[in-house]
């Protein structure tokens, strides 16, 4: 049974149609990345899997059972949608780290603020509270950066700011966790310590959705390769079949634009 | 004589305190109402309030002193504002409210508006609720950005609150003036300047004491 499946997405911005019909489906472990040119929907795609945009159409299906029906999601609530979201987890281009909390804090505030609804959280808070705390540190070193956990984002440089991201993203233990264009905001120099965590993350069975334009980084880690154009999905396979054999013309040019710059 | 002057000054300075503490009062929430309500979705509010904010802003206190405090009883013939001195305080308070709410909404506006979207859809993504996230997230960005500008509208309140003597609120510098006319000096007007001088050095020095504070972080 696949973790997710995303079946004839739509998405329309006034009269611009952004996602047309795009569908893909993730097996548990399994990482897809999603490549293409600026502008191609990717980002939107990330966006409506993590209820940042409401799809027109389509249905999403995670652990088998749906979260999402286009037909019928004016009856969905906030909380709701807060619920549906926890099987998501996203990394921004921009990080998006709060300023004012600590990278440690900033992996613990949600969990924080969920743990208070639960019912047993007035007898047990002492112990939720240490376990949300062991599990961040925990998360802290997967990132390697034990040693920098009680700086503010302004202390770290941008490569460190996306791990701490990471980690605040894996807190929750989400389903699914999405990367969108991970490192496009970072230094050349900075992005290697960044795909190496995320490289990390696959051995260790995390399913994952990656938009990326690190194309070597896509071939290596991923199971499967979505290339998508102008809304649609153009191509999907295999890396190998997809940065190997394309058969889209679309696809074949787009990946001759990358080998040359 | 110069016990004397300090009695009235102090008494002047006492009111003064009070148009300034009071129009903080009332300006810091009525601002943030005003903030809402020319960012509103609903685009008739949305402009009614932006011409308010207009209006206000763009014409002298000294006018807006004068129209509330005359404007209710020549127009609906009613003694809005109550008899004697009081009356004539609570006018002012009211000019001096609406002014001043009318500029930190604007200052409001600016600190809402220059949190980057990104936090907020940080928060979403994390199950946040709307509120933990102004309250836990936004809140202090926009606390830190409206500071500065903040401070210096505070500053020049403390020095504006002298304008309601024109209609006869006894602040300090009424105080100070007094001794013109009554025994020929005039170096209890400048001793005002001094109370001004320390008052608006001391907020200062709070006012950068928060900025400090503030300063563990950046946005």
């Amino acid at each position: 049974m696949s973790v997710l499946e995303v079946k004839n997405i739509s998405k329309r911005f006034g009269e611009t149609e952004v996602l047309k019909d795009v569908g893909f489906s993730l097996e548990k472990g399994e990482v897809i990345a999603i490549i293409g040119s600026s502008g191609s929907g990717k980002t939107t795609l990330l966006r409506c899997l993590n209820f940042l945009e409401t799809p027109d159409g389509g249905q999403i299906y995670v652990n088998g059972e749906i979260l999402f029906d286009a037909s019928n999601h004016k009856l969905l609530t906030e909380k709701d949608i807060r619920k549906i979201r926890l099987h998501f987890g996203l990394v921004f281009q921009s990080f998006n780290l709060f300023p004012q909390y600590t990278a440690l804090s900033n992996v613990k505030l949600a969990g924080e603020l969920l743990a208070k609804e639960r019912s047993d959280y007035k007898e047990n808070h002492k112990t939720i509270l240490k376990e949300i705390d062991e599990n961040a540190s925990g998360l802290m070193l997967q990132v390697g950066l034990t040693d920098k956990m009680h700086l503010y984002p302004h202390q770290l440089s941008g490569g460190q700011q996306q791990r701490v991201a990471i980690a605040r993203a894996l807190a929750l233990s989400p389903d699914v966790l999405c990367f969108d264009e991970p490192t496009s905001a970072l230094d050349p120099e900075l992005t290697g310590e960044v795909l190496k965590v995320i490289r990390a993350l696959t051995e260790k069975n995390t399913t994952m959705v990656i938009v990326t334009h690190e194309m070597q980084f896509a071939r290596d880690v991923a199971d499967k390769v979505v290339f998508m154009d102008d809304g649609f999905v153009v191509e999907a396979g295999t890396p190998e079949e997809v940065f190997g054999h394309p058969k889209q013309e679309r696809t074949i040019r787009f990946l001759e634009r990358y080998s040359n710059l | 004589m110069f016990q004397t002057v300090l009695i009235s000054l102090n008494e002047g300075f006492l009111k003064t305190l009070e148009i300034f503490g009071l129009t903080l009062l009332g300006a810091f929430p009525l601002g943030l109402i005003i903030a809402f309500g020319s960012t509103s979705q609903f685009r008739p509010l949305k402009y009614l309030v932006k011409f308010i904010v207009w209006v206000v802003r763009g014409t002298p206190l000294m006018l807006q002193l004068l129209i509330i405090y005359y404007g209710p009883g020549l127009l609906l013939g009613s003694n809005w504002w109550g008899n004697g001195s009081s009356g004539r305080f609570t006018a002012a308070l009211a000019a001096f409210i609406i002014n001043y709410a009318c500029y930190f909404s604007e200052i409001y506006r600016g600190g809402i508006e220059g949190v980057p979207k990104g936090q907020s859809e940080a928060g979403q993504v994390l199950g946040m609720t709307s509120s933990q996230i102004f309250f836990r997230i936004t809140l202090l960005q926009v606390i830190k950005r409206i500071v500065p500008p903040m401070g210096n509208e505070i500053i020049t309140l403390v020095k504006d609150t002298s304008l309601a003597r024109v209609i006869a609120v006894y602040e300090i510098i009424w105080s100070g003036q007094m001794f013109i006319k009554s025994s020929g000096v005039i170096w209890p007007l400048f001793f005002t300047g001094v109370y001004y001088l320390i008052f608006s050095g001391v907020l200062t020095l709070l006012l950068g004491r928060l900025e400090k504070k503030l300063e563990f972080f950046r946005v």
